[in-house]
């Protein structure tokens, strides 16, 4: 397995959102390669035969009647929110400068 | 004799009898807290002790007794609960700063039943953060101390419960096991924890780790009481669209029976790939002679080899992380938990980067990228889908043993309680704590760990682990309350630390 590098782990901290500084990044890179390294060995494991398992005990959709109970109130749901405004969160500008 | 150092069961016995009240038994218990938990250099088992709250819910437990009726035999007996499950009023931290101060507005639903009963909850647990862990040290809040010795990790991820029950803090608590978190903390301990069958104790209000793998389970210090608290809060929760429809029933029966010590007819598998040379030489001393005592009271004991669980560690901490990756996406900083806003104008998702940063610690980030990398295109096959494909082939390793025998048996962990500190930076070494529990999490099938004795060259506690197959949990209580009733018989009760044994 090709080794990752320092710049591929910052695009995959920048894909989970995570701003990683540069001293995190020289600590964490590392981690992260004796990890990959590790799980790779299950490369190959199993043939095209063996099908893919997502639970443990075979599950089917579960559908219900639709029916109204009580929800949260708009003061509990936003009793935790950062920042609030008219029964709404409130959030910083979503669009990028280049936007 | 101070009611603490008291089963859960005696406890409950006790209020029936009324020698004692649902108070004293709180108050005792936020004694022992307030006396053995202090965060600088005590046990450090809970993040929020709810003492007003626990007694204003033993007082009303006390009126229902005076008036006849209680609302289940544990009606009274105090509780402790891990705080990645979501409690009314009461802080859940899951041991990181990205949701610290955050109050839950709903119960989960094994605390609702813990309520229904009359249990009087006595605070929140200590965990690894986001239950990533199996040591207690990834908590943002600092590491829990072994009551064996404070030096060394009560295991993990809900290292909190497991001492918090050892240190007799509480006689019963709830953790969650997601690849051994229940199971591999009651061996570190010297304590009982079971991962029940996948589904079949709600996980509504648990905060997923991973939710094809993650169950709400007892951590206990007798099987008994285990077997009390998982038919408490198991059965089906509409809540939860991966509960299972058939209940699990006769634990509490099965571990009664387990009691009279006659295992004539039940055949015990020894799993093949679970010893070893990398296992500790009084680990496998106490296994083996808890496997020669499951012989003598009538058992059958064969070996079975389960050949793909030597990829159920690899295939576990891509799944693990792949599922966690995508469900800490909701830690985003806009809702709830922690916002970190930088100077200048920032955009939502510059305010969701950087309190995400600060939010979660190194475990955390390690996963959520491993889990990134493991789904991103062009790996996912090669990675998260072989994985998929080796949990296939656990499973179909358990159906085939258990054709041969009724359970498996082998140690839970590859070693005693290590010292604080000594893995933190080693992310594999740590994951190698698992290597026994996981492949139960992968397939789904319960597991209980007990007490198997001490490792005479550390002198510290080493579990034994029962695994049977989906919703057949009560074949682990007949058989771990036997292997108990014979060692407490050897060591004349259970096994204490010595720092906490009753003066």
């Amino acid at each position: 397995m090709p080794e990752l590098s320092r710049d591929e782990v910052r695009h995959l901290a920048d894909l989970a959102r995570i701003d990683l500084s540069d001293a995190e990044l020289e600590h964490l890179a590392p981690q992260l390669n004796v990890i990959l390294e590790s799980v790779a060995s299950i490369q190959g494991v199993a043939g095209d035969d063996v099908v893919a398992t997502s639970h443990p005990i075979p599950m089917t959709n579960v559908f219900r009647d639709d029916v109204v109970v009580p929800g949260l109130t708009p003061v509990q749901a936003l009793a935790g929110a950062p920042a609030k405004e008219d029964d709404k969160f409130s959030v910083p500008r979503i669009l990028g400068d280049e936007q | 004799m101070s009611w603490i150092y008291r089963t859960a069961a005696e406890q409950a016995a006790a209020l029936a009898a009324g020698e004692v009240t649902s108070v004293e038994l709180t108050q005792a218990h936020l004694d022992q807290i307030a006396a053995v938990d202090d965060g600088g250099e005590g046990v450090h088992a809970f993040l929020h002790v709810d003492a007003d709250g626990a007694l204003a819910q033993a007082m009303a437990s006390d009126e229902r007794r005076a008036s006849g009726s209680p609302l289940h035999e544990l009606d009274g007996v105090p509780i402790a609960v891990k705080d990645v499950l979501t409690t009314i009023g009461l802080p859940t931290t899951c041991g990181s700063k990205m949701l610290e101060g955050w109050v839950p507005p709903y119960d989960a639903t094994v605390v609702a039943k813990l309520k229904a009963a009359g249990l009087p909850i006595l605070g929140k647990t200590n965990m690894d953060e986001f239950a990533m862990g199996s040591s207690t040290e990834n908590s943002a809040y600092g590491p829990t101390r072994n009551p064996w010795d404070h030096t060394r990790i009560p295991g993990g991820s809900g290292g909190g419960s497991a001492a918090a029950v050892a240190a007799f803090e509480a006689p019963l608590a709830l953790g969650t096991d997601t690849g051994g978190s229940i199971r591999q903390p009651g061996a570190m301990t010297g304590t009982v924890g079971v991962k029940p069958t996948y589904g079949s104790v709600s996980r509504y209000g648990l905060v997923a780790l991973a939710n094809s793998l993650d169950q709400v389970g007892p951590v206990t210090r007798t099987v008994l009481d285990s077997a009390l608290l998982q038919e408490l809060i198991g059965g089906h929760d509409p809540k939860d669209s991966t509960s299972v429809p058939t209940p699990v029933t006769g634990l509490v029966e099965a571990a009664r029976q387990g009691g009279t010590k006659d295992l004539a007819g039940v055949k015990v598998g020894v799993v093949k790939e679970l010893a070893g040379d990398a296992w500790q030489t009084g680990v496998m001393q106490r296994f083996e002679e808890s496997v020669a005592l499951l012989r003598q009271m009538g058992a059958e004991i064969v070996e079975v080899s389960l050949p793909s669980f030597v990829h159920a560690m690899a295939a576990y901490y891509l799944i693990l992380p792949a599922e966690c990756s995508s469900n800490l996406a909701k830690f985003d900083a806009m809702r709830y938990g922690l916002r970190v806003t930088p100077e200048g104008s920032p955009s939502a998702e510059d305010v969701m980067k950087v309190s995400r940063d600060a939010g979660f610690g190194d475990e955390v980030k390690r996963r959520i990228m491993i889990g990134t990398y493991a789904l991103s295109s062009g790996y996912y096959d090669a990675y998260y889908g072989q994985a998929q494909k080796i949990r296939t082939l656990i499973i179909e390793d358990f159906k085939k043993a258990f054709e041969q025998v009724d359970v498996l048996v082998s140690p839970t962990a590859p070693s005693t309680a290590f010292p604080i500190g000594e893995k933190v930076d080693d992310p594999l070494s740590m994951y190698l704590q698992d290597l026994a529990t996981i492949p139960a999490n992968l397939a789904g099938v319960p597991g209980i760990s007990l007490p198997s004795g001490l490792a005479p060259e550390d002198g510290l506690p080493t579990g034994v682990q029962f695994l049977a197959p989906v919703l057949e949990d009560a074949r682990l209580y007949r058989v771990g309350a036997a292997l108990e009733t014979a060692l407490f018989e050897q060591w004349g009760g259970q096994i204490v630390p010595p720092a906490y044994k009753e003066n």
